[in-house]
């Protein structure tokens, strides 16, 4: 597992494509809810809560289906597949790797969205840290699995949203709400079903995705 | 590559090509007319409520076939028996047209009864996504064709999809848990007041499984006669 990690960060670092890619991307969002969506009407940090994690959601769709398919270009997946590895493991550190370029990219990005948005409050809290990183684990998680999902067929890029977002759901609903409440200060307790749901949601698909990845690396 | 078998699937089959379709019509011409004509109108809400007859069965059994897809993608992964996939995507295709039956039925009814069209209750958000990862598991099926492998990744799909639902039910109460579901549990009470009402429903639950049985069973034949085709065309082209 944390091969492939280091081997996927390490492709990322040479390259900077996935990273730089995404974040210009989440900028030209922030553009189009800009002129889409009335800048002045943005101003309210629930709104910013959701306009992030749809930001992110585009955006992280890109960057998983293009880490499926460089393996699968460079004929890497069938390696992998051979390898005398746990393929559970070979989930993992791609979930791993996609993790730390979603997690950068939002840390990022949402104090630029604040700025260009106008945020009226923004502060940094636990509830905040803790949002950003179950949101994006969950992301990491899903949209890791649903890009392996989609990689074998002939559309893979439309594809890809098509089997997460409805998955993601769930997920969607529950970090927007904690992340309001965490750019706004709200006490961790009074969002804790919500945290929970968060974390089970991580579990759920990082175990599922370890347990089934089996089946999906054996081309 | 197919499970050829000694019974070519075109073969008649007298349970799957008389009876079954036989006791669904039946049943259905017997619930169409208990609801149309003997069923008295619930005193509140009119004639329109004579849609809840079928639209809850509707409902549950849309659930319901997910749960089948799930189990059957559960059984092919395990065992790799091309009639569990078949299974699978049988009972997803129908459950996709029970869900869609659902999301036509109830805004016909939410429209005089409510006032709208559609609002963001948690049963309405919850069939609307279920709605949607049904579409999502049929495309993935449609795009990547028959391969092998292309099975066993729309299998896992269906697996997950059916363990995000407990999720999506939660994230959906606590979301919208500050709404009344008074309206919805209402017409549940007042459906049960007369006994015509009752006996209404039971008929109509049982022509609505009987017809998704049959299309669930025609649509794993016709699935099997698609694979019998292609690995004819294949013994004819080598």
């Amino acid at each position: 597992m944390w091969v492939i990690l280091r081997k996927d960060l390490a492709i990322e670092r040479r390259t900077g494509e996935i990273l730089s890619s995404l974040l210009l991307l989440a900028l030209l969002m922030v553009l189009v809810f800009a002129f889409t969506l009335e800048p002045e009407r943005l101003r309210d940090p629930g709104l910013l809560a959701g306009l992030l994690w749809a930001t992110l959601l585009f955006s992280s769709t890109l960057a998983f289906g293009r880490s499926v398919v460089l393996e699968r270009e460079a004929g890497a997946w069938t390696a992998l597949a051979m390898a005398p590895i746990d393929r559970g493991a070979v989930f993992l550190g791609k979930v791993a790797a996609n993790l730390v370029l979603l997690l950068g990219a939002a840390i990022l990005v949402l104090p630029v969205m604040a700025v260009l948005l106008g945020t009226r409050a923004l502060v940094p809290s636990a509830l905040l840290g803790l949002s950003l990183v179950l949101g994006t684990t969950g992301m990491a998680a899903a949209g890791t699995l649903g890009a392996a999902l989609a990689s074998r067929t002939r559309a893979r890029e439309v594809l890809l949203p098509i089997v997460t977002f409805p998955l993601l759901a769930p997920l969607l609903i529950a970090v927007v709400r904690t992340t309001a409440g965490g750019l706004v200060g709200t006490p961790l307790v009074a969002l804790r079903p919500w945290l929970v749901l968060l974390g089970s949601f991580d579990l759920v698909f990082l175990v599922v995705g370890w347990l089934t990845f089996d089946h999906v690396l054996e081309d | 590559m197919s499970s050829r078998t000694d019974r070519p699937a075109g073969a008649l089959n007298p349970w799957r090509d008389l009876w079954l379709p036989a006791a669904t019509t039946a049943a259905m011409v017997a619930a169409l007319w208990l609801v149309f004509v003997v069923v008295p109108s619930e005193r509140v809400q009119g004639t329109v409520q004579r849609i809840f007859y079928f639209h809850v069965h509707l409902a549950w059994m849309a659930f319901g076939g997910f749960v089948v897809t799930a189990g059957a993608s559960v059984a092919y992964l395990a065992r790799g028996q091309r009639a569990a996939d078949r299974l699978a995507e049988a009972s997803a295709e129908v459950g996709l047209l029970y869900t869609t039956l659902v999301l036509v039925t109830g805004p016909l009814w939410a429209r005089p009864i409510w006032g709208v069209w559609w609002t963001w209750d948690p049963r309405l958000t919850m069939t609307v996504v279920l709605w949607a990862i049904y579409a999502s598991y049929l495309m993935l099926r449609r795009l990547g064709g028959r391969d092998e492998v292309i099975l066993r990744y729309a299998a896992v799909l269906g697996v997950v999809g059916v363990l995000d639902i407990p999720l999506l039910i939660i994230a959906i109460r606590l979301w919208r848990g500050v709404h009344p579901a008074v309206l919805l549990a209402k017409d549940a009470d007042a459906g049960l007041a007369n006994p015509m009402m009752v006996q209404t429903l039971i008929v109509a639950g049982v022509a609505l499984a009987l017809l998704f049985a049959w299309l669930v069973v025609l649509r794993m034949q016709f699935s099997a006669l698609d694979d019998e085709v292609e690995a004819l065309s294949a013994e004819v082209a080598a």
